[in-house]
């Protein structure tokens, strides 16, 4: 490692010259600042300012650079200087931006621009450059749990790519639930009939492709470790546990029918009224030819009744759609039409729901004779030799009924996920505390598991909604909180086949990438790159446990002398470990409790006469900052006495920060983080709310110091805050004005 | 002139909204090298003109804020904006596609201070807002447009008031002698992601879109109620400024309609479900959305929406599809039908009227180009026979936005596994 060498760079362009005394910027890091080289340039962006840099790391030797210009965010590739610590002074969007360009306002402006300089300085020699996380793991092996349609097609797509996959099936036959089809629903051209399941031909691929291996009859027992080096333990029925060494994770493992048992009214346990998996058994009996009951009487009448226990706004049933349903009928209707066209075919509907080119399939349907019918189903009773279903005409507005040889109810899916983490989570601690029945519980949730992750934050991937592991995120449908470990199909949100092979090909393709990111050391998204990882003092900790409790991506495991044990592999860089310390001993090479605690420390702090208040803005880097530099970008303008520091999530905020700040003379501090709760925006899912909760509790240290509780204020702030958020600084100044300077200033 | 590195192991992708922009992201990150390319002079397409998404009321910005960032950290992507695909030859593993490159005007040094801006005087319709406001003629197209580098319009060059612009630029950014130009550049795979376009409701001739200030689009409604569009947020009505506190959603304007649209556009339920949350928030209980519709597909989880929405009493559904409009002597559009939940005629005037206009892929009004597969209503379909370019996004199908970021990943993989087979081949 070179010897540290530090150099900051002061921009003159965009009128930072003219508006900002630069010699007094250079003297504050030159004497503030300590830096070993200052420079200033008339356009530091340019060509010759870069070469200038370039210059200087290649032949000075500058390890350590402070460019104090315009916002992070801005200038991007110019300001790419990938061998050395960065930091950015935010001149321009942080400060001329928003300060009015007038005699009155010049002295608190200059200030600013000093402060941010200082901060800069002070922030870059508290970094290191990181040097990547050593405990990388090297398999490349893709497991897939599954062997239904999304599992197959997430190994196959796996091994075209080039990566060996292993196949992981409970029971004794790939296919899954697509293998009980009769038909499928068409996804291609010309979307009118019903096609062939696909199962035999993806099947006799695997079975063709040598980086496939399948274990039939096996459930995964056991997955230790992180990405890039799990070891999963493949329980195989009548055979001895393999343990596999796998890259990264695919579960795939599909849905079970919702049980028509729990729907009496519509006839469940009558002889002639079946699910739509009881019709598609009948269908393959079939073979083509009409389609008989289980009596053997051919069905010539049948009703579809939709959304059977499904959109239940009472709670009592789902309460989602499963998408397929409407789709699976009109097939299903189509079975019966194509063997005997004679056959009267009703669907009873509230919402047809067909997307895209199935539409196509819908109409088709109607051309075949299917009848639609817009109505809510009471009950469907046996009468005579089949079956009345009771319904409310939604069109005509009226009660009435209509009598069918076969019933097939619509049921929803329910996905195979896993027990819920909270719930488990709950029946542990009471469990704990010597429940009897929480233990059985426990065990019951525990057989029930997918994955078995030796995670000390439970076995599987935290539940989003209904029991479905989707993503939180429109953007980022992938993301889930066990990174390497993605949902795909059913699992993740009720689907069809054709959507869940594409679902599966993503899925594929973000496994890929996490085992080629991990073996590297990179964090996977939303950092994704981020070559720095935490790492933690152990001689200073006292094993309170916060961090391996509030990691969001259960990233943290506790080692045999309870210890944290992290899993490099497993973070996502969030820096929420680093905020929950207690003790201070979490840092990441380039932002710790020291590359923060040095800027709060570097601003000047005006004496309580001088009438400058001074507010400290840890503001999230995701969406508050933003939002403050595109405010500075419409030049709206905001106080002057606030001093605003990037943090990459509010969970990671110590407390330290803002008893220190508030201990050292600031006036108040300001948190911005974005929404939590249902709705929650973090990206790192719980960074937000676990920061919170983090900051109620400061309260009584406030007390406790004899400050107001109005000196520490915690706003949630949306990237789109452009004209709200200098508004809500401005009220807050003005708050801090009333409140008088802290008692501590000067002290 | 510019300089694009590609070689038979570069992934192409061409389109650089949210689906474009996910491709190429992932494809990058797992170690490949991507040439993206944009036709707009910034990134993220339809998505980051929407001012909120569905279900959660979160806004796009958010979403396109990291993923900026992760382009920017990322040296594997490069970028051409104002770039349009105009041909492509050769077979998988090794294309060469020429490129046409709009001038922009303004080069790299751009700063982004703004002052070219302040020198502008010539005012353009703002085609962020969907022309429903104007900008100068030196622009930057939205405060999250990346690259963050202004805009000259064409209209200015050559005028007095260009060489005032480029007098204005310190940094010897504004260059109005930039030329058209065309690069070619090799490609192993190609990611095809042009996104949609919404229907031409001018087509739908009952509607009067066009004649009829008062009904506009799904599109328009989302600029006005975003704050940083034409009105401030404001839901004001065009032909008045009135405040429209009484707004009409008609559904499947152009969707499922062999006359215009055969398929089902899919997100616009929910859009317009989303749309009355946006009436509400505005006006509170003076707020009144009425949806005209066929069936409400609020698919999957997207049903607690719905439900949401079904139980507020400031929103009435009528199942019809709307005969025609007519206008009032106030400016009221007026609406007539039957309501098919019991024949009852109706004829209703209303404040606005939103034309939930369906998803129209991209790629049917452009010269796509022979090897791109088509299905009859125009996605792009995947093709066994030229297993080299694939199809992402809203390009492939009527999607929503999480849907066309899963697309998306997917066709990453795939090009993927081409340039892999290139890569193994050459070793």
């Amino acid at each position: 490692m070179a010897e540290m060498k530090t150099a900051a760079y002061i921009c003159k362009g965009c009128e930072l010259g003219v508006r900002l005394d630069a010699a007094a910027l250079v003297k504050a890091a030159t004497k503030d600042g300590k830096m070993n080289l200052v420079r200033e340039h008339d356009f530091l962006c340019s060509a010759d300012g870069v070469a200038l840099i370039n210059n200087d790391i290649a032949n000075e030797g500058v390890t350590h650079v402070a460019l104090c210009a315009c916002s992070r965010r801005a200038k991007t590739e110019a300001f790419n200087f990938p061998t050395v610590a960065i930091s950015r002074g935010n001149l321009r969007e942080g400060v001329i931006w928003i300060r009015p360009d007038s005699d009155e306002a010049r002295e608190t402006t200059q200030e600013m621009a000093e402060d941010y300089v200082r901060m800069a300085c002070a922030e870059v020699k508290a970094m290191k450059v990181p040097e990547g996380n050593p405990n990388t793991g090297t398999s490349k092996t893709l497991l897939v749990v599954g062997g239904g349609m999304s599992g197959m097609t997430a190994a196959l797509e796996g091994a075209k790519t080039g990566y060996k996959v292993v196949l992981v099936e409970k029971t004794g036959a790939l296919g899954g639930m697509a293998a009980k089809l009769w038909k499928r629903i068409p996804n291609r051209e010309p979307f009118k009939a019903p096609m062939d399941n696909g199962v035999a031909d993806l099947v006799a691929q695997i079975d063709a492709d040598a980086n496939i291996k399948v274990y039939l009859n096996a459930v995964v027992a056991k997955t230790a470790g992180a990405p890039g080096r799990f070891k999963v333990d493949i329980a195989v029925e009548s055979g001895p546990t393999v343990t596999e060494d796998i890259g990264a994770i695919i579960q795939a493992t599909g849905f079970t029918t919702y049980d028509m048992a729990k729907l009496p009214n519509l006839g469940a346990g009558q002889a002639n009224v079946v699910d739509q998996l009881g019709l598609e058994a009948l269908a393959r009996a079939a073979n083509g030819g009409p389609i008989k009951r289980a009596d053997g009487k051919e069905v010539k009448s049948v009703v579809f009744v939709q959304c059977a226990g499904q959109r239940d706004a009472t709670k009592t049933h789902l309460e989602y759609c499963s998408g397929h349903c409407c789709a699976t009928s009109v097939k299903q209707a189509m079975y019966f039409k194509d063997a005997n066209p004679d056959v009267d075919t009703v669907v009873l509907y509230t919402d047809l729901r067909m997307p895209g080119n199935n539409e196509d399939f819908y109409r088709a349907a109607q051309n075949k004779g299917v009848i639609f019918s817009k109505g809510a189903v009471a009950n469907v009773s046996a009468s005579g030799d089949g079956c009345t279903v009771k319904f409310k005409d939604l069109i005509l507005n009226e009660e009435t009924s209509a009598d069918a040889d076969l019933v097939v109810l619509a049921t929803g899916m329910v996905p195979t996920t896993g027990p819920d983490l909270d719930q488990l989570n709950e029946a542990n601690r009471a469990a704990e505390g010597g429940d009897a029945a929480a233990k059985e519980q426990v065990i019951q949730m525990m057989s029930k598991s997918v994955l078995n992750l030796d995670y000390r934050q439970g076995p599987d991937v935290p539940q989003f909604k209904h029991g479905f592991n989707d993503s939180h995120f429109i953007c980022f449908p992938y993301e889930t909180r066990r990174t390497a470990i993605y949902a795909a199909g059913p699992v993740r949100r009720p689907m069809d086949i054709a959507q869940a092979q594409e679902d599966a090909t993503g899925a594929a393709m973000k496994a890929i990438q996490a085992m080629e990111n991990a073996g590297l050391g990179r964090a996977a998204h939303p950092r994704s790159g981020d070559l720095s990882f935490p790492t933690a003092r152990l001689e200073g900790c006292t094993q309170c446990k916060r961090c391996t409790v509030e990691c969001p991506f259960g990233a943290i495991d506790e080692d045999e002398k309870r210890f944290p044990l992290f899993n490099e592999s497993r973070c996502r860089r969030c820096g929420t470990c680093m905020g929950a310390c207690p003790v201070r001993v979490i840092s990441f090479e380039n932002y710790s409790v020291n590359t923060v605690g040095a800027q709060i420390k570097a601003v000047d702090i005006p004496d309580e006469f001088s009438e400058k208040p001074r507010v400290l803005i840890l503001a999230c880097e995701n969406d508050a900052y933003p939002a403050l530099d595109m405010a500075g970008m419409n030049r709206n303008a905001y106080d002057p006495f606030v001093r605003v520091i990037p943090v990459r999530c509010l969970g990671s905020v110590n407390t330290i920060w803002i008893t220190d700040a508030l201990n050292s003379g600031y006036d108040g501090v300001m948190l911005m983080g974005c929404k939590h709760g249902e709705q929650y925006q973090c990206h790192f899912v719980k960074g937000s709310e676990l920061g919170r909760y983090r900051m109620s509790k400061i309260y009584d240290t406030l007390k406790g110091m004899n400050l107001e509780e109005d000196r520490l204020m915690d706003l949630e702030v949306a990237i789109t805050d452009i004209e709200t958020l200098p508004k809500k600084i401005n009220d807050y100044a003005a708050r801090i004005v009333e409140m008088g300077p802290s008692p501590f200033k000067g002290l | 002139m510019t300089s694009v590195v590609a070689t038979n192991q570069t992934i192409l992708v061409v389109g650089g909204g949210i689906a474009g922009m996910t491709a190429a992201l992932e494809a990058a990150e797992t170690g490949k090298e991507v040439v993206l390319v944009e036709k707009n002079p910034y990134l993220g397409g339809r998505t980051v003109q929407l001012y909120r998404y569905f279900p959660k009321m979160c806004h796009p910005a958010c979403g396109l804020e990291i993923n900026l960032r992760r382009l920017k950290a990322n040296p594997r992507i490069q970028v051409l904006t104002m770039a349009e695909v105009t041909g492509i030859a050769g077979d998988k593993g090794n294309y060469s596609v020429t490129v046409k490159l709009a001038p922009r005007f303004v080069n790299e040094s751009c700063t982004a201070c703004g002052e070219c801006n302040k020198a502008a005087s010539t005012e353009i319709l703002d085609a962020f807002n969907y022309n429903l406001g104007k900008v100068k003629a030196a622009y930057l197209p939205s405060d999250m447009a990346y690259p963050q580098r202004y805009v000259i319009d064409p209209s200015v060059v050559g005028s007095a008031e260009g060489q005032a612009i480029k007098a204005a630029c310190k940094y010897g950014a504004v260059d109005l002698d930039m030329k058209e130009e065309v690069v070619t550049l090799n490609a192993g795979a190609i990611v095809w992601a042009t996104g949609w376009q919404p229907y031409d409701a001018e087509k739908i001739t009952p509607y009067r879109y066009g004649e009829f200030k008062n009904v506009i689009t799904n599109v328009e409604f989302e600029r006005l109620a975003d704050p940083h569009g034409p009105t401030g947020g404001k839901l004001l009505r065009p032909s008045d400024g009135k405040e429209a506190k009484n707004v009409a959603f008609i559904q499947c304007a152009g969707s499922r309609d062999e006359n215009h649209l055969r398929h089902c556009s899919r997100f616009c339920c929910m859009a317009s479900l989303k749309q009355t949350r946006y009436v509400q928030e505005a006006f509170g209980d003076a707020g009144k959305s009425t949806v005209y519709y066929i069936d409400i597909r609020a698919i999957d989880r997207f049903e607690d929406f719905y439900q949401e929405v079904k139980a507020n009493p400031n929103v009435a559904f009528v199942k019809s599809k709307v005969a025609r409009i007519s206008e009032d002597k106030n400016g009221d559009p007026r609406l007539w039908g039957v309501n098919t939940e019991g024949y009852i005629r109706y004829s209703e005037p209303y404040d606005l009227v939103v034309l939930a206009v369906g998803m129209e892929p991209s790629v049917k009004n452009v010269a796509i180009p022979a090897e791109v597969l088509g299905d009859s209503s125009g996605f792009v379909m995947a093709d066994p026979a030229n297993a080299g370019i694939f199809g992402a996004g809203c390009a492939t199908n009527a999607l929503d936005v999480n849907r066309a970021v899963q697309s998306a990943t997917a066709a990453a993989l795939r090009a993927v596994q081409v340039v892999n087979q290139v890569a193994r081949a050459e070793a």
